[in-house]
């Protein structure tokens, strides 16, 4: 099969990596859907917030407000749900907000060509001062978002308790990764937004709106930000507090180069750092290894430098990310 | 830009150059020739009486008077001895941590993490001054700044290498380093370096005789500051490191091809970088804090951004940049002390000023033809 | 970019003349164009028409507004004054959608093919269709293989545009435009990376397609295509209509006449070279390009002292990776390069200048200058650190403008002053800039890539000269270049190079050039 061989090592991989998960299952069924457990809670906003980073980049934005946009959404989502005293109405606070930032910045850099890097700087250090600005202490959600079980599914050994029993967001974020990936490549809007992230005059000249295109995607992406975000103070803990998104949105840009701008593999990827944290913790809790909690605590971002320093070279980036589109400039 | 087929006559204002100083296109006379000639601070001067107006209708909406808030917070960073001597003890670094996010922008790199290097910097020049307490004065402090300037240095590189020789974008491997930074000096500060009998992690206090004193109301810093900002200057416009630096910076492929060896000139800048930046760390421990302990300069490092945007990356125009923050965080304390306002207002402010200052759309509203075109600062993640 | 040598052209007499006349239906009437950019008027009042089935060549040299006319065909540009009627239509071209929908197609002159993509891919882009929301990946290389078929140009409809060839890329270019209902196919430069053999098998397409009815806009440089092909012609000259013919009325030296606006110098005069000992010698040398292939790939060639030696080849062929590598720009992975004996294989771009190679890159304004610079600082790009340009660490601006100023005056670059940034001279004044550059300092390799591309005539005559000059004084010169003609007028020997090697070496006086164009092709 053409896919197979094309898609070969990528394919081995991952088998190799759910036999692994099972046999450890077999091994020890309790520790092994804990630890898998804890992975998939640690990358549900990863994963979210690196679709952000896809949706951008494979459209020519490059996003480094990925984390000023989760930050607002998390901060409106749980303000909104403390409010209203609904959580529904704190999702679709954040969702929006979320937007909303996602479109400051696709206007500014789509529309009036502001260095995306600048932008994304911006939207971090204005995203801090609103949150901090408008933070009251003293507000409490009195329960997180429920879990949902899915019938069948969720009997499955290991992946079922893990990934199909749970909140709502990280239930959506399965169903988002796999729509994102499936229209990415199987898609008139995909085929359209890799031409655009790709090659922008050959979209233009194909009658293809370049700005258009940019412009929706950002704002779209924004959104997921948003809910990443909700995901943070309303389903993973009940609480906003300040910079609570302590740089993920960063090691979602790394997640994201890792999986090569693809979001299935971007989903492998986050739940790679997440298991890597579990690991650490429970090394540390069984007393394995003693290591100061602030090495335990350091080794995401010390694992995004090392996933990058090796990634490097070995995936190529949308040629377009990061070059503003002016029409009739290109060719 | 008309297409290739057209041959520009010379000298039109479209094809602006990024730098006014070599060779500017014609321009009118008069006033409005003069704004445009000076536009590099036209802009921000629009964008800051802009983030004024809009922080005042934040105040506002906080239930407090515009009028009073901006009253206060000034009269308290400018107006009064104490607070003046405030202002130019937190000007003193920020001229340094704009300077460390200001060199490297010359040479197209965008340094997140002077935070990072500046805690490291202070970190190291207190564990000097504590633990060389039986020194004299003057060698604890060239000793301690020496370090600072040396850790800092260090720890910027570790981003200049993995850029030259692995390709990271040093935008995330600095934010990822500011975030190693706070963890392992916690761990430093709550272990080796531990004030003995402390509840809270902090190193001991450095020697007496090592502290950096005020000259009246001026910090000694702040005149080492200043020389350095224009020394800076004169270095990236006079010298032959600062023709590669600022080559590098516009255009890589014709350095490469000039025999410029970029990757040098990247590990060279990054370490500039977190020499300065470590440097005011170690200016800021033996000036102001005289220990390290974790809380205190937090934004230091990232306001150093700010300011390096709102000069241009020009040396020289880090210090009124860096003045202006430290004057507004100075006073920010004052303001929240007298009516409540959130010291974070001030972020808001310099946001919105940021936003007026790299939005091109603003200089062209303004300028129209004769908007200068900044050089794209970046171009993905490739380069 | 040089205008023909007046050699008869192959093909010159099979072309147009014969056809019969324009059917007399107006497809494309344009009235009273003008485009003007800044202040540079790119057309000034242009008014010209198609009828259906005729092949219409727009000719020009650069900076004609040759480009600039077309793009605003197809919704590109927008004009600001004037009317372009499509069918009768006169209905503004709001953008390309606007344009395709109504029957216009364009091959560009860089290509607009996503490089990342298949063939099929690249095919249905902008007008897919999709089964259940999918895409429908099999009709699009079903579409492909009609179409490929139909206008007899092989193409592999699962093949990624990169890892084709530029002659085949150019097939997948036009096909893409055929994709769609064309009735007015707009070609912008489309011969210029072709083999003259490609060149014979497109120029034949294009007479198929006219035949069947679609008109055609066909833009070149080269006057013996449009003799070969065109119906009529309409010449431009600093952006207006300076001339409508017929393609039987006229001959090469007319056409070049009206192109130029005075009579033009075909051929270079030169003197029989006197060569002197090896400068450069290139042995069994393999360069990987940017995607780690072997791009050059066992090359050897000697060049003398006062001696041109072109090297002739289809674009992608290797030629930049050996200039790079020669430069200093890229490492080789094998082989040897030495000048005037001494190792130079390792040595980095600035070992290279120092060593004395003057390079004229391929790509000036990506290697050649830095746009926001003044010209002085251009003129001593790579000699920023010697004397006297610095005194150590320090720059003195003082000499750095001197140095600019004499070479702003010996190689007669227009501009407002030295200090004036390079961003805003003409193409023309750029490469004289970095020619000036180059030669100044008496290098004894001087390695010339394109040195031509995208130059005015009246430049190309004096770069031309100063090639010569400097060959005439005793340096080696190694000329590389798209343009047979250029390698053909300017050289003292040809080297041919096909897929990183040279295929045949041969003295300028010898060399044929059917013959030529078929080791191009790798026909050896």
């Amino acid at each position: 099969m053409a896919w197979f061989s094309r898609n070969r090592s990528v394919t081995l991989t991952a088998v190799a990596i759910i036999v692994a998960a099972y046999v450890f299952y077999a091994i020890n069924q309790r520790v092994a859907v804990s630890m898998i457990d804890f992975a998939w809670s640690f990358a549900v906003p990863l994963v979210l917030a690196a679709c952000v980073g896809v949706m951008g980049e494979r459209s020519g934005v490059i996003n480094i407000g990925i984390e000023g946009q989760m930050l607002v959404g998390a901060f409106s989502g749980f303000f909104t749900a403390a409010a209203t005293q609904s959580l529904w109405a704190g999702v679709i606070a954040g969702v929006l907000s979320g937007m909303l930032m996602g479109a400051f910045l696709a206007w500014t850099t789509v529309k009036w060509q502001m260095d995306q890097i600048i932008a994304g700087v911006v939207i971090n250090i204005i995203a801090t001062g609103l949150t901090s600005f408008y933070y009251k202490s003293g507000q409490s959600l009195t329960h997180v978002m429920p879990n949902i079980d899915i019938p069948l599914l969720s009997k499955i050994p290991l992946i079922g308790p893990v990934f199909f029993e749970g909140g709502p967001i990280a239930l959506t974020t399965l169903v988002i990764v796999a729509i994102l990936h499936f229209a990415l490549f199987r898609t008139r809007w995909g085929l359209r937004t890799r031409a655009v992230g790709e090659y922008p005059s050959a979209a233009d000249t194909a009658g293809i709106n370049v700005i258009a295109m940019r412009l929706l995607n950002v704002t779209i992406a924004g959104g997921l930000a948003g809910l990443a975000g909700a995901y943070l103070s309303m389903e993973a803990t009940p609480t906003f507090e300040r910079g609570m998104t302590a740089g993920r949105g960063f090691l979602a840009l790394a997640i994201m180069i890792f999986g090569a701008w693809r979001p299935l593999r971007a989903f492998a990827a986050a739940l790679f750092f997440g298991f890597t944290s579990a690991l650490a913790s429970q090394l540390q809790a069984s007393n394995i290894v003693s290591l100061p909690q602030q090495f335990i605590n350091l080794l995401p971002y010390v694992l995004t430098l090392v996933v990058l320093a090796a990634a490097a070279g070995r995936v190529r980036p949308p040629a377009a990310a990061g070059q503003p589109f002016v029409k009739g400039e290109g060719s | 830009m008309p297409d290739k087929d057209v041959a520009p006559p010379p000298a039109t204002p479209a094809a602006a150059p990024a730098v006014l100083e070599r060779g500017a296109p014609p321009t009118p006379g008069g006033l409005w020739g003069a704004l445009i000639r000076y536009q590099a601070i036209v802009v921000p001067v629009v964008g800051l009486v802009v983030a004024f107006v809009v922080g005042a209708l934040l105040i506002r909406q906080q239930g407090v008077n515009p009028t009073y808030a901006y009253k206060t917070l000034f009269q308290s960073a400018l107006f009064t001895r104490d607070g003046l001597n405030q202002t130019l003890q937190r000007t003193t670094p920020l001229i340094f941590t704009g300077l460390a996010v200001a060199v490297p922008l010359r040479v197209g790199l965008f340094n997140i993490g002077a935070q990072g290097q500046f805690i490291f910097g202070a970190l190291a020049a207190a564990v000097v001054g504590y633990k060389l307490h039986s020194a004299p004065g003057i060698v604890i402090i060239l000793v301690a700044l020496l370090c600072g300037l040396l850790a800092g240095a260090m720890w910027a590189s570790i981003a200049g290498f993995l850029k030259t020789s692995r390709g990271v974008h040093e935008v995330i491997s600095t934010i990822m380093l500011n975030s190693i930074a706070v963890n392992i000096i916690d761990y430093l500060i709550n272990n080796p370096f531990k004030e003995k009998g402390q509840a809270i992690p902090r190193t001991p206090q450095i020697a007496p005789q090592a502290f950096l004193n005020d000259m009246g109301i001026v910090p000694i810093g702040f005149p080492i500051a200043v020389i350095l900002a224009v020394g800076t200057a004169w270095m990236l416009r006079r010298t032959t490191l600062g023709f590669q630096f600022e080559t590098v910076g516009r255009n890589k492929a014709a350095a490469g091809y000039a025999g410029i060896k970029i990757n040098k000139m990247i590990l060279l800048a990054m370490a500039l970088a977190g020499a300065f930046a470590g440097l005011a760390g170690g200016i800021e421990t033996l000036g102001d804090i005289h220990r390290y302990e974790s809380g205190f300069n937090a934004n230091l490092g990232f306001d150093g951004i700010t300011i390096a945007l709102l000069a241009r990356s020009n040396p020289v125009a880090t210090i009124p940049a860096a003045f202006l923050v430290g004057a507004l965080r100075a006073g920010a304390s004052a303001l929240q002390f007298d009516t409540g306002i959130q010291p974070e207002v001030v972020d808001m402010l310099l946001a919105i000023t940021l936003l007026f200052v790299s939005l091109p759309l603003v200089a062209k509203l303004i300028f129209r033809r004769y908007a200068a075109k900044g050089s794209a600062l970046t171009s993905g993640w490739g380069s | 970019m040089t205008a023909s040598p007046s050699t008869p052209a192959y093909g010159e007499e099979t072309g147009a003349k014969d056809r019969r006349a324009a059917t007399g239906d107006r497809l494309l009437d344009i009235v009273g164009l003008s485009k003007s950019f800044g202040t540079v008027r790119a057309n000034r009042d242009i008014s010209l028409h198609v009828e259906r089935g005729e092949i219409v060549a727009l000719l020009g040299e650069n900076g004609a507004g040759k480009s600039t006319l077309v793009k605003q065909i197809f919704g590109l540009q927008a004009p600001d004054e004037g009317t372009i009627a499509i069918k009768g239509d006169a209905a503004p071209i709001k953008d390309p959608k606007d344009a395709i929908r109504r029957g216009i197609g364009m091959e560009h002159q860089h290509f607009q093919l996503v490089p990342v993509m298949t063939v099929a891919e690249n095919m249905i882009l902008g007008h897919e269709t999709t089964k259940h929301g999918q895409l429908d990946l099999e009709g699009a290389r079903q579409l492909v293989r009609e179409l490929s078929e139909k206008h007899g140009l092989a193409v592999d409809p699962d093949a990624e545009i990169e890892d084709l060839p530029v002659g085949t890329q150019q097939r997948v270019e036009i096909l893409k435009a055929l994709s769609r209902k064309v009735d007015l196919l707009i070609l912008d430069e489309p011969t210029a990376v072709l083999t003259p053999q490609e060149t014979d098998e497109l120029l034949e397409v294009m007479k198929e397609l006219a035949a069947g009815g679609t008109s055609i806009v066909f833009i070149t440089h080269k006057l013996r295509e449009v003799l070969a092909v065109a119906d009529r012609v309409y010449v431009l000259r600093q952006g207006s209509v300076v001339g409508e013919v017929a393609a039987a009325d006229t001959d090469a030296r007319g056409l070049a006449t009206m192109m130029v606006g005075r009579e033009v110098v075909l051929r270079v005069d030169k003197d029989e070279p006197k060569p002197g000992a090896d400068v450069l010698r290139v042995a069994d040398l393999v360069v990987l390009d940017d995607r780690a292939l072997p791009a050059v790939d066992g090359f050897t060639l000697t060049v003398r002292a006062g001696e041109i030696v072109g090297v002739a080849g289809v674009e992608g062929n290797g030629q930049r990776e050996l200039v790079e590598a020669i430069a200093g720009m890229r490492p080789p992975k094998g082989g040897l390069i030495t000048l005037l004996g001494e190792d130079i294989t390792k040595a980095n771009p600035h070992q290279t200048h120092v060593a004395g190679i003057g390079h004229i890159p391929e790509d000036r304004e990506r290697h050649g200058l830095v746009g926001s610079y003044s010209l002085a600082d251009n003129m001593v790009l790579n000699r920023f650190d010697e004397k006297p340009f610095a005194n150590g660490f320090v720059r003195n601006f003082e000499a750095v403008r001197e140095n600019g100023e004499a070479l702003f005056k010996e190689f007669d670059v227009r501009a407002a002053s030295v200090m004036a940034p390079a961003a805003s001279l003409s193409g023309g004044n750029k490469q004289k800039v970095v020619v000036a550059r180059e030669m100044s300092f008496g290098p004894k390799l001087l390695m010339a890539a394109q040195p031509t591309r995208g130059v005015d005539v009246g430049s190309i005559e004096f770069i031309h000269r100063r090639i010569v000059a400097a060959r005439d004084e005793g340096a080696a010169v190694l000329l590389v270049s798209a343009e047979l003609d250029e390698v053909l007028s300017l050289s003292d020997r040809i080297a041919v190079i096909h897929g990183g090697k040279v295929v045949a070496e041969m003295p300028a006086a010898d060399a044929d050039r059917t013959e030529i164009g078929r080791l191009m092709a790798g026909d050896h």
